[in-house]
């Protein structure tokens, strides 16, 4: 007779696969790669291929060549890295510059410490944290050439120069008022809405994120504590601070919607592998994050601080992991 | 500039001046007096930690060599006589000696003598394996040839044969601490003497069905006829449930019951190859 | 409003294909294997030997030990050997065989389709009886169901659960059980009821079976003490610990019996063998299965004789011919649901009493798949209904950290499959801590 198969209970498997939950979030940044193509032209496109192409060979030459077993490309967790690290960086950044940051991101903070799921930090923000403490000009250089469609830009150099936290930064560093800064500056919510604002690619269009957001949602990719926590959080923490003094203080919707506060809320601070398991350690670890970005971006040298938060709460979620553990059936019998 | 430097130096010395007392009086305060001797012992044992004694550790069973009155019950298997000596000496008490082992498959059902009956699809572990049900071939009692053996054993003596499907012990590396025989599910690891010249005889099987039965799945698994029993001129072998096996304390490794075997399940290691075999090659 | 337990659980594909087909007579066998471990605990010890002649329902081995049941013989016809057998498992174990004659009953045995519904034997009597027929849980585990209606001392039933929920796919038997014989299953629970001393009756049933929850909220109006609980489908809500908390709002603390929360939980197919065995005389010989695939043609539901080998169903259904060749498609046969049942690899073993489903499965069903690295997605958590963390246990075990195992709850786990099943990266999570959750129990028994 045929040989039967045999294998402990259960004998079915969910549809859910590592690749599968890869593709799904790559789904989810779509949008936001199509805004910053539309808005940044052949350059988005170039800084994106360089990055994903990038973080896929390094992946490959280490698993082939230096860990001498079968390739993981097949779980495009590399080109979520990519298309991630790229999303992070200034259209306008050096090809050789986007080269270095997918190296370390791969090579350094990923493969070093065994693959998917062994690496303590988030390797696309390893790769752009190496990238802006190492070349500081280039990281912050926001300015934007030809966009596809450039109609929305007043005038060239309106996207140029720097970013809204950029110029509240110097604006507050230099004595002004935000009454002062915003007579100057004139920052649209709407725009900021849609995308037309400086920032790295991916920071462009807080619509484009949320669209990204209820994607991962629906499809059960994410849960909704971490963004939740980190967009409330950071919310509150800034409204706070805006109520105690607005004139020196940014508004807190200017805060949530500049920046890459929403982007890493969504696509870098829910990264399974770097954010805590259970529902009570996300809703601490994405506090956590909301309240050290808004007090880098206020106290600190940096105009922004999402990667750094993110990055800072990375490294305590091994302890999170620890001590909160998910809700279990209790010890004595509960009536009721 | 220099007045930094030297409020920098002078502070930073004397930070560790005071950290240097508070710590000696610390340590004095703390310090735990032990017998010198254990760690001697530790010195020559071979620093497995392996368990193989029936201590947790190599330190626990230099304490209990030290802490009994005589060696009788402390034994290294894996250090051996030579290792118990050196004990014996730094102790200044008398060694106990044991005939050395060395772990033996008491299975000879290797893929081309046991047939695949079924696939096994589950976690690539004997346990889990055992757990499910009998095995992938008909016999219910030999290997299954996942390798639990081979996790379990700290000396990389053991090593899986891709042809045979079953696990190869290297005798030289082996030091019998009995890690593979906890960690075989089928119970058919056994630690056996080594033998005089390391020559050995024992059954490669561990089958208690019946002959019948046993014939049908595996051309290697002892059927219980008990020629051997009646070959062996010193009363060593016995067949239990369907099995034969050789004592060692009684086998004087005349090599008669290899001989006898019909289905060849008795094997018998490092013995120089016979004149009529070489003469049949 | 419908309830469902509280932590964990999953929502595997329903595929209760088999839903509409009614339960055919199944052909008695020629010759039938009818172990002597077919319950939890001791095995039974057989008091017929080789050459005697047996009738259908005549005790052919008594308990052995306290936990243990009594086994009958299914068929009638002469004893063809009592000696060591493959089960469906390949593992050798005592087992009559039994060659069959004819079909000539005991006397004594009400064959009638009638329902007696007059309850006439006392709560005593009736437990007496229960143990006499051999009945034993026939939600899967096969506990001896005497010893699980009599509470240990100290303990006080005031709840009876009789399990309808049928979480695992594929499954069907109890369903066509309550719609075809509703009332009977009412009245072994009623029977149930009182031996446990007027407790008060729940029937829970999935809401994926609504005609099941009409039909018994129809027919518990004319008992006291009885209501219908529709439940949110959920896996693993027949597990004994969920469906109390599913139910009654209580949870069963590590290391205790359901029994302390103040429930017993029956399975409804336990319930109709107790009407059988008290109202009917007739001891447990048969039971129904479902035998289904994603095949059309291969989807029933059959009353069977205990004993009879699994290759018979199979041949009969048409998913294996006659020379014992599965057809191509289907590379697994499973003994009960995908997600608890155990594989067959052997045919020609038989299927017991507790047998509910033989499950055909394609290679691309049941293949798995290869193990990849841990992406820490926390699934498998979120997915087990006693809130372990199996991705940490499954860490430990491989590491053998034993103390720390106990100190995350190793032996709460129930094994349902949950972590397996929601793990995106393929990783063999149950495997482990089955053997890790055994070893421990072991050691604590010590």
């Amino acid at each position: 007779m045929d040989q039967l198969l045999i294998s402990p209970a259960p004998h079915l498997h969910s549809k859910d696969s590592t690749r599968r939950l890869m593709r799904d979030v790559i789904i989810a940044l779509i949008p936001s790669v199509l805004v910053s193509i539309s808005f940044a032209g052949l350059e988005a496109l170039l800084v994106l291929s360089v990055s994903v192409a990038t973080c896929v060979s390094v992946e490959f030459l280490i698993t082939r060549f230096l860990m001498r077993r079968k390739t993981t490309l097949g779980d495009l967790s590399a080109v979520v890295t990519g298309v991630i690290l790229a999303l992070n960086l200034p259209a306008s950044s050096p090809w050789w510059m986007v080269l270095i940051g997918a190296v370390i991101a791969i090579g350094v903070a990923k493969m070093t410490f065994g693959g998917l799921g062994h690496n303590l930090f988030n390797p696309a923000l390893v790769g752009r944290v190496f990238l802006l403490i190492s070349f500081p000009v280039q990281m912050t250089n926001w300015t934007v050439k030809n966009g596809f469609f450039s109609f929305g830009y007043k005038t060239a150099d309106a996207v140029s120069g720097a970013t809204p936290l950029g110029i509240i930064k110097e604006g507050l560093a230099s004595g002004m008022t935000m009454e002062q800064i915003s007579e100057l500056h004139d920052f649209s919510y709407l725009e900021m809405l849609f995308g037309k604002i400086g920032g790295s690619l991916g920071e462009a269009s807080a619509l484009a994120i949320l669209a990204g957001l209820v994607y991962l949602l629906a499809r059960k990719v994410i849960r909704p504590h971490i963004p939740v926590s980190v967009i409330l959080s950071a919310f509150i923490f800034s409204g706070v601070l805006w109520l105690t003094d607005p004139l020196h203080y940014a508004d807190p919707v200017l805060q949530l919607l500049s920046g890459g506060l929403l982007f890493g809320a969504v696509f870098m601070a829910t990264d399974y592998v770097t954010s805590p398991m259970s529902a009570a350690g996300m809703v601490i670890y994405g506090v956590g994050i909301g309240v050290i970005t808004i007090l880098i971006r206020v106290f600190g040298s940096y105009p922004e601080g999402v990667s750094f938060a993110i990055l800072f709460m990375n490294a305590i979620v091994p302890l999170l992991n620890t001590y909160f553990k998910p809700k279990a059936y209790k010890k004595e019998v509960s009536r009721g | 500039m220099t007045s930094i430097l030297l409020y920098t130096i002078l502070t930073l010395s004397l930070l560790g001046a005071i950290l240097a007392v508070v710590l000696y009086f610390v340590a004095q305060r703390f310090k735990v007096t032990e017998d010198p001797r254990i760690d001697q012992v530790v010195a020559v044992l071979p620093g497995a930690n392996c368990g193989a004694c029936g201590s947790a550790g190599c330190r626990n069973f230099a304490e209990l060599c030290v802490n009994s009155e005589t060696l009788e019950k402390c034994f290294c298997p894996v250090g051996g006589n030579a290792v118990m000596q050196q004990v014996a000496i730094v102790l200044g008490k008398q060694a106990s000696e044991q005939a050395p082992m060395v772990a033996v498959l008491r299975c000879g059902g290797s893929c081309d003598k046991r047939t695949r009956v079924n696939i096994y699809d589950g976690s690539k572990s004997c346990k889990v394996m055992d757990s499910v049900y009998g095995s992938d071939t008909g016999c219910s009692y030999g290997c299954l040839g996942l390798g639990d053996c081979v996790v379990a054993c700290a000396f990389d003596a053991i090593k899986m044969d891709p042809v045979t499907g079953l696990p190869g012990i290297n005798e030289e590396k082996c030091t019998s601490c009995g890690a593979c025989v906890k960690a075989c599910p089928k119970n058919i690891l056994e630690l056996r003497p080594k033998g005089p010249k390391n020559r050995r005889v024992y059954v490669a099987c561990a089958s208690r069905d019946k002959g019948a039965d046993t014939r049908k799945v595996c051309s290697a698994g002892c059927i219980g006829c008990k020629l051997c029993v009646k070959a062996c001129p010193f009363e060593a072998i016995a067949v239990t449930d369907n099995l034969a096996y050789i004592d060692f304390n009684k086998c004087r490794l005349c090599r008669k019951c290899v001989e006898v075997c019909p289905v060849h399940c008795i094997l018998e290691v490092n013995f120089p190859l016979k004149k009529e075999s070489i003469q049949n090659e | 409003m419908s309830r469902t337990f509280s932590v964990g659980g999953i929502h595997p594909d329903d595929s209760k294909f088999s839903m509409n087909q009614a339960v055919e007579e199944f052909p008695i066998p020629k010759r039938v294997f009818i172990s002597m471990n077919q319950h939890l605990g001791a095995p039974a010890k057989p008091i017929v030997t080789k050459g005697d002649t047996v009738k259908v329902g005549q005790t052919i081995a008594e308990p052995g030990g306290f936990i243990s049941a009594w086994v009958h013989s299914s068929v009638s016809g002469t004893v063809a050997d009592v000696a060591l057998y493959p089960d469906f498992l390949g593992k050798k174990v005592l087992t009559v065989v039994i060659d069959v004659t004819g079909d000539e009953w005991l006397p004594g045995i009400d064959r009638s389709p009638d329902i007696k519904n007059e309850i006439t034997v006392s709560p005593a009597e009736t437990i007496t009886k229960i143990a006499a027929a051999g009945v034993v849980g026939l939600g899967g585990a096969a506990f001896p169901t005497h010893v699980k209606l009599s509470p240990p001392p100290g303990s006080k039933a005031e709840y009876l659960i009789l399990n309808g929920t049928e979480c695992e796919p594929y499954l069907t038997s109890d369903y066509r059980l309550m719609i075809e014989h509703g009332q009977e299953v009412l009245i072994g629970g009623e029977l149930m009821r009182r031996a446990l001393g007027d407790v008060r009756g729940i029937i829970g049933i999935e809401d994926n079976k609504p005609k099941a929850i009409r039909y018994m909220q129809q027919l518990v109006e004319n008992y006291l003490g009885w209501t219908v609980v529709p439940l949110k489908r959920r896996y693993p809500q027949g597990g004994e610990k969920q469906l109390i908390d599913a139910v009654l709002k209580r949870r069963v603390p590590s290391f205790a019996l359901p029994i302390s929360t103040g429930a017993v939980v029956q399975n409804v197919g336990t319930a109709f063998a107790v009407y059988e065995a008290v109202q009917k005389n007739k001891p447990l010989i048969s039971n129904i299965l479902t035998v289904t695939s994603q095949d059309p043609t291969i989807q029933k539901n059959y009353r069977f004789r205990v004993g009879t080998p699994v290759q018979e169903f199979l041949i009969a259904s048409g998913a294996m011919d006659h020379e014992g060749k599965l057809i191509p498609a289907f590379t697994k046969i499973v003994n009960g649901g995908p997600m608890m049942g155990k594989p067959v690899s052997e045919p020609a073993g038989p299927v017991m009493k507790s047998t509910s489903a033989l499950l055909l499965l394609t290679d691309k069903q049941a293949r798995r798949k290869e193990e990849q690295n841990c992406i820490r997605c926390g699934k498998c958590a979120q997915a087990c209904p006693m809130g372990l963390e199996p991705y940490l246990l499954y860490r430990l075990a491989m590491a053998s950290r034993v103390e720390e195992m106990d100190e995350n709850r190793i032996f709460d786990c129930i094994e349902c499959g949950c972590c397996l099943y929601s793990c995106p990266a393929y990783i063999p999570l149950l495997d482990q801590l089955r053997i890790a959750k055994n070893a421990s129990l072991k050691n604590k028994r010590k």
